[in-house]
């Protein structure tokens, strides 16, 4: 076994140093020349070499000769020589006399000829490497061509040895190449198989497979014990080259499951060398057969993308929740451990395999290493602003304006007269928020298409930027109401269709409204009055005051402007309001409140004072007990600045959940925190927040507790206990003692610049002096600014030598992009180098 | 404020008492011109108390006799194809700053390079119809100090106008211009015609030689006009020609009258000619004729010979370039400040005298309460920038009565306040429509002060970058936290008298080498503190400002316009965002739900919109194209892709392991094995 071992550690460097070597080839000519005589007289035993005779160099072989030249120190890795052989004019030997054989390579062993090759079969460094390992690895790697070879090859190695069977669309190709070089190094461990045939492949099992494309099976023979059933197979799911299947090869060959008895945060395996995550299986005494055969299974299901090790806690002690059966231990160094509490085996699977699709994507950035500065330019260039580029993707889409006017510095003031309301769009055209909301400003328009007395209209600030000084709109996008003889109204609220459609119904009636009599107040409280909103749900407060006593009812009308648009108010203001009050058990001052959601009437005494006071009052009063939480409504549960009580549902909430939550709501504890549902078909953005929460969607329903506004913990109700107030409240408990660990807890960070910005400074000053902006002129100054600056003055010149940071700026245009540019540039492009040479 | 009316109480006792026989105004004006006209708008509109002195019966007394061939040089641009009038006055380099949209330039004149009498009606309506107070007839001959530890700056002005009548003063703008002609003496410099004076009718030149004296506008100007019918031009200075759309400044030679560049280079007898003007001589002959010589071969002549006894050039190098004899010499050498009221209170700039000696606040050198405006001030910007012009000094004019009403007033320069979240566009806008940070480029420039923490910034716009170290004590604005200054440059080393302005790739289409933009582009200065004025003086003397912190510019465009999201947004917010170490995106309100549920901080956007009920929810069709982008996750369809395979490919290699699916197993034991523990 120790043996073993050694071999893969100097294989796996052997092979480095092959992939590495490979891009470095082909400096000076290293082809011996030879006559045939010293050729064939020099050639030892047991060392192929690969012979090409000549007599003169004719122009069709010119490309051969360059590639065997270029191959040669790939194929000297291999113990290959490669010889020229210089026929003299006279020899008409079997290797120098034929016209046709000096169309050939020879390969020999000794002086054994093993395969002649024709020139054209040798067209480049891999082909030449992949033919010769090919010829020479006759035994190791089996080539097949039809089913039946592959299933008695595989059926002879069933618990023998394991086989690589690669499938490659044609010989000679990279994949062939990096397939016979892993073959050189395995070839004595594991049987080779390989195939040209597509067929093969679909007869393998694969209804389509991608024949375009090289494939890599591992088939695990070994184990394998039953005849009739082929070998379970493991296929590499990356590009065949020498790194990737080396490292699928040594995937293969770690244990299945890794038996762990230390902390896990020292643990380290083949896996986690690699790249890969490893999980473990958190077991005990009492359950270790049952999960190490779940480990097992977990390991077949993820064998080649992580590593999976069983970990006994009767072993190691852990400081962690009790109910954690999973781990996770990525290869990033400094990423703690997650500790997880998961229910499926599925859920291990998809926790694993977003982790490698996460990571296969940053690979794929790490291959473009070289082009690092580019890259970055790259990254730098990308819109990564959702608004924007949403927007700029929509752009040549025209919208429905016709139903919105368009106003003018000129047509401004005489629209303002035309209707009893007009609405007014102030924005800019070349901002993107400003056109998001143009959009639902159309939208809007539909909606109220046909409502008499208001008029949508829009002011571009870009073309008319008096108008909108004058109007006192400072930023954009801003909405304004005006209406004949009255102060504009901003429109402050969600910069949605719904919300703004709203708004306009709702501020058509002056607030608060004066209601006369008592069967007004009635119908206003029913919805009847005001008659333009009757078909449209609002929520409505009643001011009710006596006459006595006029106290807060100034304040009151102040608040009533105030929310005017988001909630329509009236004032009851006259001697028979007792009536009015007896019915709904309040006693003046009072508000009386009818939700758009519910047909009551709830009842309050009114005891501020100030009308901000109302404001916030009404605000306050206007939420659900228990909400469903939606995108719209949560920034006025989130002003609370309390913990939220969530329960996440797929669908509406259950009658019987339902109810008790309302009752938990309800209760003692409502003033200490927010208990609300969220309802993952009307906010399927939800699924987000609990990816965040659990790494994966944990079984729905779920009970979920937020620290949103201290600490960010966060806790899920154990899915096993039923939801019930008294269940609920004993966990509330639990929390609050501390008795409970969190399942995650929110990430405090700031929100820092996404990408860097281009550091123009530093560039200019690699341009040289003439570009450099120093902090002053004078010799002397400056001399004295670096012994007051010191180190910082030698870390910002940088010396990039002129040439250097040209060539730089040339190669980071790439071509293709020309059309960005300005018409003077699209003359072109070619004296690039002149123009800097003259700045 | 109280000052000001206590002083005038004080004053007004004094006049009643009859002590005292002169009038006082807080401010004088001195020349109701362009920039007199405009500094008296200013004043009018803030109600301070001022009054115009204008020697003439009208206003703009040099247009109605300058240029003399009577076709401005300044370009009346009717139609841009955009109604911004901020951004139209980019284009239109002749109207003052009013808010009155009837005192536009393009209701005066149709032509593109209009007639300069339609200036002068201009500025008649300009003066009628917003009232400005204007002495006309009124020729201040004499300025005085009288120092008063109670006056604004610790003296008085007393002026004198013709009549021996006496102002008071407590601050005093000069905005006379330069009038003045430059003279030059030589021997024979009688014989020599000035610009002001000589005739504009091409037919007094017909087949006569002419040499013109002097290279600037108003040279080129004279011999466009009798191009025609003359023998032929000759041009005599000591400098080069200098082309304004290679140096990019307006006050060298511009296209409009550069015929005789085109009749020189294609030998058509016209030419030009360097030399100093100093050695110059010319005498005249028997017949009339006037010959170059030079004043050495004078000094050394024969007295008693005459013309005959003159060694002329020709005698001794025979193919001496202006052998042949002149017609008429005409001196076309623009004009100077007038000094000579000012009592040796205004230095003129070095020896050359041409401007008064002014620091970058336009207050001059040796008076306090003495501020140039106009033309005179052009010595802040000369060669550079637009300031001796009325589209530059408009701009400048009202940077200094912004900082009159500071410092006398208690005025703080204006300003607006607004979110972050509104940076990246507050600066957009202005870069694409200021039109003084346009004119007045590398001169005026617009200030960000940031507020602690980030999280609100104000913005000043058009302030003299000059005086960028004084800021806090000339605006009464507060710079706590640091400070961003956008102002538009041209690219280094591109503008100069024998640059090739057109050579292949002078314009960058690529953000990422903005910096070596060529065209004026915006550029924004990022310092964590206030430069000291130490570091302002010992700056690079062809850097408008000191070494900043960090630079961004905004990569030049072809139209001008800088409203790309990707190649003028998106790297302008990457600064800002670095600057500043926050995240300046937007985001819909979905996002910042999400962001509001799963982190215990909002990025500004969201923050100062979603949390205070302002989100941005977007229309189904916008957030799709994020979705598409990558940029937002559709939670509603990824939810299902969870049971699919994520791409074809595994799965035709799962097809190959089909045999041995096993089915999915519970790990419920090992839950509850936990739980019950």
């Amino acid at each position: 076994m120790a043996a073993l071992e050694d071999r893969w550690v100097s294989s796996f460097s052997f092979l480095l140093f092959c992939a590495v070597s490979i891009p470095i080839l082909g400096s000076a000519s290293l082809v011996q020349e030879l006559s045939p005589h010293e050729y064939f007289s020099g050639l030892q035993a047991n060392k192929a070499s690969l012979a090409y005779f000549s007599r003169t160099v004719s122009p069709g072989v010119q490309l051969f000769l360059e590639q065997i030249e270029n191959s040669v120190e790939a194929l000297h890795d291999y113990g290959i020589s490669v010889v020229k052989v210089k026929c003299p004019k006279e020899d008409v030997s079997r290797y120098c006399g034929k016209e046709n054989a000096l169309r050939k390579a020879y390969l020999f062993r000794g002086n054994v000829l093993i395969r002649e090759f024709p020139t054209d079969a040798l067209f480049d460094v891999n082909s030449i490497v992949a033919n010769v390992l090919f010829a020479l690895l006759f035994h190791e790697v089996k080539y097949v061509e039809t089913l039946t070879d592959l299933q008695n090859i595989e059926n002879a190695l069933k618990g023998k040895s394991n086989m690589v069977f690669a499938y490659v669309p044609a010989t000679g190709t990279a994949e062939h190449r990096a397939v016979m070089e892993v073959a050189f190094v395995y070839g004595t461990v594991h049987q080779f198989v390989l195939t040209t045939e597509a067929t093969l492949l679909k007869d393998a099992g694969s209804n389509d497979p991608d024949v375009s494309s090289a494939q890599l099976l591992f088939c695990h023979c070994q184990q394998a014990t039953d005849l009739a059933q082929p070998c379970r197979r493991t296929p590499l799911e990356h590009d065949l080259t020498v790194l990737n299947i080396h490292r699928h090869l040594k995937l293969m060959g770690a244990p299945l499951v890794t038996e762990v008895a230390e902390d896990p945060e020292k643990v380290s395996t083949v896996h986690l060398q690699l790249g890969l995550p490893l999980v473990f299986i958190l077991s005990q005494k009492e359950t270790y057969e049952a999960d190490r055969r779940t480990a097992e299974f977990l390991a077949w299901k993820l064998l080649g993308k992580a590593g999976v090790a069983i970990l006994s806690r009767d072993v190691v002690d852990l400081n962690i929740l009790r109910r954690s059966n999973i781990a996770l231990k990525t290869p990033d160094e400094g990423v703690p451990i997650k500790y997880l509490v998961l229910e499926d085996t599925e859920e291990v699977i998809t926790l694993v395999e977003d982790k490698s699709k996460v990571k296969q994507i940053q690979e794929n950035e790490d291959e473009d290493e070289e082009d690092e500065d580019e890259k970055e330019n790259d990254d730098q260039d990308v819109q990564d602003d959702q608004v924007v580029e949403a927007v700029s993707r929509d752009k040549k889409r025209e919208l429905p304006l016709d139903q919105i006017l368009t106003l003018t510095e000129e047509t401004f003031h005489s629209a303002m007269l035309e209707a009893a309301q007009t609405v007014v769009l102030f924005y800019a055209s070349w901002e993107a928020v400003s056109l998001v909301v143009l959009q639902s400003y159309t939208e809007v328009a539909d909606h109220l298409k046909g409502t008499q007395g208001i008029l949508l209209s829009r002011v571009n600030c870009w073309d008319w930027p008096g108008v909108c000084t004058m109007e006192n709109v400072t930023q954009f996008p801003t909405i304004k109401i005006y209406k004949k003889g009255e102060q504009p109204i901003t429109y402050n609220g969600m910069l949605g269709t719904e919300e703004l459609t709203s708004f306009i119904m709702l501020s058509q009636v002056s607030c608060p409204l004066k209601l006369a009599t008592i069967d007004e107040a009635e119908r206003y409280l029913s919805g009847e009055l005001p008659s333009e909103l009757s078909s449209y749900q609002h929520s409505l407060v009643l001011g009710v005051f006596s006459t006595a006593t006029s106290k807060g009812e100034e304040a009151f009308t102040e608040a009533g402007s105030i929310l005017s648009g988001h909630v329509t108010t009236g004032i009851y203001f006259e001697d028979d309001v007792l009536a009015l009050s007896h019915k709904y058990a309040v006693s003046p001052p009072a508000l009386l409140l009818a939700r758009s959601s519910s047909q009551s009437v709830e009842g309050i005494s009114l005891s501020k004072q100030s009308a901000q006071d109302i404001v916030q009052m009404i605000r306050y009063e206007l939420l659900d007990v228990f909400p469903e939480i939606t995108v719209q409504n949560l920034p006025h549960y989130l002003q609370l600045r309390k913990p939220f009580l969530i329960f996440f549902s797929d669908g509406d909430i259950g009658q019987i959940e339902s109810k008790e939550m309302l009752k938990l709501a309800k209760g003692r504890s409502q003033q200490a925190f927010v208990s609300c549902w969220l309802n993952l078909k009307n906010t399927p953005v939800g699924r987000g927040v609990l990816k965040a929460y659990f790494a994966t969607i944990p079984s729905l329903p779920a009970l979920v507790w937020v620290n949103l506004h201290a600490g960010g913990q966060v806790f899920k109700f154990p899915s096993e206990q039923s939801i019930t107030e008294m269940n609920i409240l004993s966990w509330l408990e639990k929390l609050k003692a501390g008795l409970e660990i969190p399942s995650s807890t929110l990430s405090e960070e700031d929100w820092k610049p996404p990408l860097p910005a281009y550091n123009f400074l530093q560039m200019m000053e690699a341009a040289g002096p003439e570009f450099t902006l120093h902090t002053s002129s004078h010799q002397e100054d400056r001399r004295e600014q670096q012994q007051l600056e010191g180190s910082e003055e030698k870390a910002t010149v940088r010396e990039e030598p002129i040439e250097e940071a040209r060539v730089k700026a040339e190669k980071a245009q790439g071509p293709g992009r020309d059309l960005r540019g300005t018409a003077p540039r699209l003359a072109g492009r070619e004296k690039q180098a002149r123009r800097h040479s003259e700045l | 404020m109280a000052r000001g009316l206590f002083l005038r109480l004080v004053l007004s006792a004094l006049c009643a008492a009859g002590a005292a026989a002169f009038l006082y105004h807080d401010y004088c004006v001195l020349g109701a011109g362009p920039a007199g006209l405009q500094a008296a708008y200013f004043l009018q509109r803030a109600g301070r108390d001022y009054v115009v002195f204008e020697r003439s019966h009208a206003p703009g007394s040099f247009f109605a006799i300058y240029p003399r061939h009577r076709k401005l040089i300044s370009i009346n641009k009717r139609h841009t194809g955009k109604s911004n009038s901020e951004f139209n006055l980019r284009h239109d380099w002749n109207s003052l700053l009013s808010h009155e949209p009837r005192l536009l330039f393009r209701r005066y004149s149709r032509q593109f390079f209009p007639h300069a009498d339609a200036m002068v009606r201009y500025l008649e309506d300009f003066a009628a119809m917003l009232g400005l107070r204007i002495r006309y007839d009124t020729a201040i001959v004499h300025v005085t100090l009288e120092k008063d530890p109670r006056a604004w700056n610790g003296h008085y002005f007393v002026l004198s106008d013709q009549n021996r009548q006496s102002y008071k003063c407590s601050c005093l703008l000069v905005a006379t211009g330069t009038w003045v002609p430059n003279v030059v003496n030589f021997p024979g410099s009688e014989y020599v015609e000035g610009y002001e004076t000589v005739s504009t009718n091409p037919e007094d030149f017909a087949g006569q030689t002419v040499l013109i004296l002097g290279r600037g506008n108003s040279a080129f100007e004279t011999a466009e006009n009798i191009l025609g019918v003359t023998n032929f031009i000759h041009m005599v200075s000591r400098s080069r020609v200098r082309l304004s759309w290679a140096t990019h400044y307006v006050g060298d030679l511009r296209a409009i009258n550069n015929g005789l560049l085109d009749t020189y280079q294609l030998k058509s007898l016209d030419g030009l000619l360097e030399g100093d003007l100093e050695d110059l001589a010319i005498v005249k002959d028997k017949k009339g004729k006037l010959h170059i010589t030079l004043r050495f071969y004078l000094e050394n002549r024969n007295t008693s010979a005459g013309i005959d006894g003159i060694t002329l050039p020709q005698d001794e190098l025979d193919n001496f370039a202006t052998r042949a004899p002149y017609d008429r010499v005409i001196r076309c050498l623009g004009w100077k400040f007038d000094f000579s009221i000012y009592n040796r209170m205004m230095p003129g700039r070095g020896n050359k005298s041409k401007y008064p000696q002014i620091k970058p606040s336009y207050e001059s050198r040796g008076t306090r309460g003495l501020f140039v405006l106009g033309t005179a001030s052009h010595s802040v910007d000369f060669r550079k920038s637009a300031g001796g012009f009325i589209h530059g000094f408009r701009y400048t004019t009202r940077a200094v009565h912004r900082l009159l009403e500071n410092r006398h007033h208690g005025v703080p320069w204006p300003s607006a306040v607004y979110p972050i979240t509104q940076l990246t566009n507050s600066i957009i806008k202005r870069v694409n429509e200021a039109s003084g940070l346009y004119q007045m480029f590398s001169v005026l420039a617009d200030i960000i002060l940031l507020r602690e923490n980030a999280t609100a910034f104000e913005y000043l716009e058009e302030y003299p970058v000059g005086i960028l170290a004084e800021l806090e004590t000339q605006t009464g604005r507060k710079a706590p936290a640091g400070l961003f200054v956008v102002i538009m440059e041209y690219g280094r080393n591109f503008s100069g008298d024998d640059k090739d302005v057109f050579y292949y790739n002078r314009a960058v289409g690529e953000a990422q080498h903005a910096w070596q933009s060529n065209f004026l582009h915006p550029v924004i200065y990022y310092y964590k503190r206030l430069p000291t004025e130490r570091e302002m003086r010992l700056h690079p003397p062809d850097w408008p400002l000191p070494r900043p912190d960090a630079i961004h510019h905004i990569v030049e465009d072809f139209l001008t316009d800088w409203t790309a999201p990707n190649a003028h947004i998106l790297p302008l917010r990457r600064f800002l965002e670095n600057c500043l170490s926050t995240d300046l995106r937007n985001f819909f309100a979905e996002s910042c739900f999400l962001f509001a549920l799963t982190r215990q901080k909002l990025p500004p956007f969201c923050q100062q919109g979603y949390a205070r009920m302002q989100g941005l929810t977007g229309s189904e069709r916008l957030r799709r194209h994020a979705v598409e982008a990558g940029l937002l996750e559709d939670y509603a369809v990824t939810d299902f892709s969870g049971d699919k395979l994520p791409d074809s490919r595994q799965g035709s290699h799962d097809q190959l392991l089909r045999d041995h699916v096993i089915p999915l197993r519970p790990l419920h034991h090992l839950v509850n094995a936990k739980d019950e523990f």
